[in-house]
């Protein structure tokens, strides 16, 4: 008589292992079907968001919006007075660009999709800025150039892309959404790479520097793509 | 009077996961709210600390597997028995009326939630993680899956730690692995006549 309400207990439906199989299943049809219903989701929630009078609806993950990626500590912010963009190393004519040289240059619009590679994605942003290959013809890369590699006044991040692919629609980017970049998306002068991943468009850009060799910077490191281009 | 509850082992897996389902969950906030990630920077360390800390939470669960008090509670986790349904649909849960087992369906179904949540992170976090191993889409539908499986899995963390926190007894029961019989046979008056028939 007294084991019998233990063997009652263990004898009872296995609800636990359907419910931990079911979320599993959940969660594959979720990763494969999720980049339909991401959009979906955004589209629907996009007006609860702008008439929630509580705020709280910001922080529900509906994936169409920037995250904030510093791999430093806190960054310093520069505005139009401190502001220096040095194009260097294997160049003939090494230049020092503050923020009013560079909205004096002619100015490129460019509005695509931002794509982090980690998967999240936010549609149709539109920058303007000076095209990166205008600046390289200004510096006049000697033969041995091959590649670049930014660097980012966080002290810390550095990126590579080939002249090539430099060549290609890349904006020194000076506004994003028709205003001045802000210090959290990377201002007031960051890169945008519009055929590659997010990691390829250093924020807080502080110097370009051509090199003789396509050297990884922070995240090729740290074992993301060299290239970075969207899809592959 | 007092009886034992739960085992040495399992308390130890217990607060384990506890205090890594806590890492994971502070450096989630960091690495998913802006100001946060902008006040706090250091992305990289803050993603090793997070993609580490999730994939050794399965380790001290795997690890309790080989005691046998722990599988026989998994094992009663598991199983819903018509107490449990009946529990479930009544509105005096708390009266002692329905007499549940060790474990009662509320408990249950966290823990199986709580179990499903992690796989589903674990498997979306790997994608994450590796960026070449799927294409492009299906790492989107795992960053949203990601972010959903993890904001249900945190409210549910919340919730169990507030249930905790009201029911002293229960909390000291995980902690010290004893409960006092007058609770155990108000909460679980099923395993309370098991353990201690008399």
């Amino acid at each position: 008589m007294s084991d019998r309400p233990e063997r009652s207990e263990l004898d009872g439906t296995p609800v636990g292992r359907r419910v931990v199989l079911g979320l599993i299943g959940l969660g594959a049809l979720g990763v494969v079907t999720g980049s339909t219903i991401q959009q979906g989701l955004s589209r629907a929630l996009a007006p609860v968001q702008l008439r929630d009078p509580t705020g709280l609806s910001q922080y529900l993950p509906i994936g169409d919006t920037f995250r904030y990626y510093s791999v430093a500590g806190a960054v310093e912010s520069q505005d139009a007075a401190t502001y220096r963009l040095a194009v260097s190393g294997l160049v003939n004519t090494p230049t020092t660009y503050t923020l009013a040289d560079l909205h004096a240059l002619p100015q490129v619009a460019i509005t695509e999709d931002f794509h982090c590679v980690t998967g999240w994605s936010v549609e149709d942003v539109p920058w303007t800025g000076v095209r990166l290959s205008h600046l390289l013809d200004l510096a006049s890369p000697t033969p041995e150039a091959v590649a670049i590699r930014f660097r980012s006044f966080d002290g810390v991040y550095t990126e590579n892309m080939t002249l090539a692919q430099a060549r290609d629609d890349v904006l020194v980017a000076l506004t994003m959404y028709g205003e001045p970049v802000t210090d959290a998306h990377g201002g007031p002068v960051r890169i945008y790479a519009a055929p590659m991943y997010g990691y390829k468009s250093t924020k807080w850009l502080s110097e370009i520097e051509l090199t003789d060799s396509n050297i990884p910077g922070y995240w090729e490191e740290r074992g993301y793509p060299l290239d970075g281009i969207i899809g592959e | 009077m007092s009886i034992a509850r739960f085992t040495a082992v399992e308390r130890a897996v217990h607060w384990a996961v506890a205090v890594l389902m806590m890492v994971c969950i502070l450096t989630a906030l960091v690495l998913y709210n802006g100001s946060l990630a902008l006040l706090v920077g250091h992305r990289h360390a803050v993603v090793t600390v997070h993609e580490w800390s999730g994939i050794a939470l399965p380790v001290p669960m795997l690890l309790g597997a080989l005691s046998a008090a722990y599988r026989l509670d998994v094992r009663r986790l598991n199983r819903f028995t018509e107490a449990d349904w009946a529990w479930l649909r009544s509105k005096d849960r708390r009266s002692g009326r329905i007499r549940v087992g060790k474990f009662n369906a509320g408990q249950k179904l966290n823990a199986s939630l709580s179990v499903g949540a992690t796989l589903v992170l674990l498997g979306t976090g790997t994608i994450m993680w590796f960026t070449g191993l799927v294409r492009l889409s299906w790492r989107t539908g795992a960053t949203l899956i990601h972010d959903w499986s993890a904001l249900a899995l945190g409210l549910l963390v919340l919730g169990h730690v507030v249930y905790a926190l009201r029911d002293t007894e229960a909390l000291r029961g995980m902690w010290s692995g004893r409960v006092s019989v007058q609770w155990a046979s108000r909460e679980h008056a099923a395993w309370a006549d098991e353990v201690d028939p008399g």
